[in-house]
């Protein structure tokens, strides 16, 4: 082995002038060094939490924790702030098991191992006790195609009943910059101006919701979010989800990437027009009528697909029965509809069911279940 | 003549080394003849396991955005990035940002 070169000065860090820089900000292009990164990375998530005043002391707060980095990094960076900082704030995990086989086993345990390492009370809820479904049985009988579609969906309220559980209303999810930029680049290219906007809020609560949803990595890059866990060598799972994202969402992504290589200060570019979207209220009839007659024309319902600020994708709002803070008939989740999303997906799913389950019977209690499961969680 | 390196892949990157995130190699170059340049295109011949995952790692002619690269422990931006000169007992890091979130 050779002896390690002197240290330039153009190699030093750019904060503390003293150590040398092992890495290169993004957001700034700044070189920085290990510790000089830890502490600026630290204090900028501790600025957007104090700014958007996302804690106040004595709340609880769940942590919507996958195992993978972004919400291990999240409950280690909160974990530490809220020492810090003397937040006041009580920590859970909170797990979503959504059955998919290889895949969600290994992630739960690290987040089991987070559990121990974090010191934080954790909580699993499966997709299985909810809808009496797993994601691998939906898969294989709605197809592969769509999986992101119903895992967005059931996941979102799965968060919401899991906290409920709790007696928890606030859930804090690891969504990072690069997230939140691929999200209004997807809103865009879809022409869904009306999420523009709203899918670049840092704190979400649909209106007479008891839950709220925030994203205190919001202006966080995910390349300083690997560097951390990296560096601070963080237990983390990363294998990806078995079913890919859908093909559109991969693009976005690779585009994304690919303009972040050229120019790292895009992702932040992109989430600030987001913010800065207005869209004009709209005037009656503003449609022009073709457009609503090709539509029908196309009975164009499911194809559209929406996305939230989560990155989760909705369905298509129905037309009829529009109210707001509505509750679902079937299952008492809030809804804008006269279903909610998760019991429209499932009553589609229960009709084709018997099809592919003949030699187990769950087919039979699927629905009966749901309800039943459902009553049972208070809100 | 070789150069000893070790190559590792994480986050999720080791799907295309059969599942072994080190791999400890000796690449036929004199110490300050190669670069980082010549250690891809080894490790793409050499580690990779399969054909079709060398575009999982490369993208015109050089690593994929979304995989963050490490030259011991510095990001390789401050490293020349193509052009560092490699090092007898250089630890290559090649990190995907996109797996799993
Ligand atoms: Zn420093
Ligand atoms: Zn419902």
């Amino acid at each position: 082995m050779s002896t390690p070169k002197p240290v330039k000065v153009s190699a030093l860090c750019e904060l503390c002038h003293g150590r040398k820089a092992v890495m290169k900000r993004p957001k700034n292009l700044q070189k920085l060094c290990k510790e000089c990164f830890y502490h600026v990375f630290e204090t900028e998530i501790h600025n957007t939490i104090v700014a958007n005043s996302l804690f106040a002391p004595g709340d609880r707060v769940a942590i919507g924790a996958s195992g993978g980095k972004d919400s291990t990094v999240l409950a280690s960076i909160l974990k530490t702030l809220n020492e810090r900082y003397n937040y006041g704030v009580e920590l859970v995990l909170l797990s979503i098991d959504e059955g998919i086989k290889g895949y969600r086993d290994d992630s739960l345990a690290t987040v089991k191992r987070n559990q121990v390492q974090y010191d934080m009370p954790l909580e699993i809820v499966s997709y299985k006790d909810l809808y009496s479904w797993t994601m691998d049985e939906i898969v294989s009988c709605a197809g592969i195609r769509s999986s992101c579609t119903y895992c967005g969906v059931l996941r979102r309220q799965a968060l919401d009943r899991g906290a409920a559980k709790l007696g928890i209303n606030h859930v804090v999810t690891g969504h990072n910059a690069d997230d939140m930029a691929e999200t209004v680049l997807m809103n865009l290219l879809r022409g869904d101006v009306a999420r523009l906007g709203k899918s670049c809020e840092i704190s979400t609560q649909s209106e007479g919701s008891p839950f709220k949803r925030t994203k205190p990595f919001k202006y966080t890059y995910q390349k300083e979010i690997v560097l951390y866990a990296h560096y601070k060598k963080l237990d983390y799972f990363s294998t990806e989800c078995t079913y890919a994202p859908e093909a559109f969402r991969g693009t976005a992504r690779e585009l994304l990437k690919a303009l972040e290589a050229i120019r790292p200060s895009c992702i932040m570019d992109i989430i600030y027009s987001g913010e800065q979207f207005c869209v004009a209220p709209k005037p009656k009839r503003a449609t022009p009528k073709y457009k609503n007659a090709k539509k029908i024309q196309n009975g164009d319902n499911d194809n559209e697909q929406e996305i939230n600020g989560d990155g989760s994708v909705s369905l298509k709002k129905k037309l009829e029965s529009a109210t707001d803070g509505h509750r679902c008939e079937k299952c008492g989740y809030l809804t804008m509809n006269r279903i909610c999303k998760a019991c429209v997906l499932l009553a589609g799913l229960e009709a084709s069911r018997p099809k592919v389950t003949i030699d187990n019977n769950v087919a039979v209690d699927g629905a009966a279940k749901l309800s039943k499961t459902l009553e049972q969680l208070s809100f | 003549m070789t150069i000893s390196l070790k190559v590792e892949f994480l986050g999720g990157l080791d799907v295309i080394s059969k599942k072994v995130r080190e791999h400890k190699v000796k690449i036929p170059f004199e110490e300050g003849e190669a670069t980082m340049k010549e250690a891809i295109e080894w490790i793409c011949q050499n580690i990779i396991a399969e054909e079709k995952d060398i575009e999982v790692f490369i993208e015109d002619e050089t690593v994929r955005p979304g995989i963050l690269v490490l030259i011991n422990d510095t990001d390789w931006e401050l490293e020349d990035k193509e052009d560092y000169v490699l090092q007898n007992g250089d630890v290559l890091t090649f990190t995907s940002t996109l797996h799993g979130g």
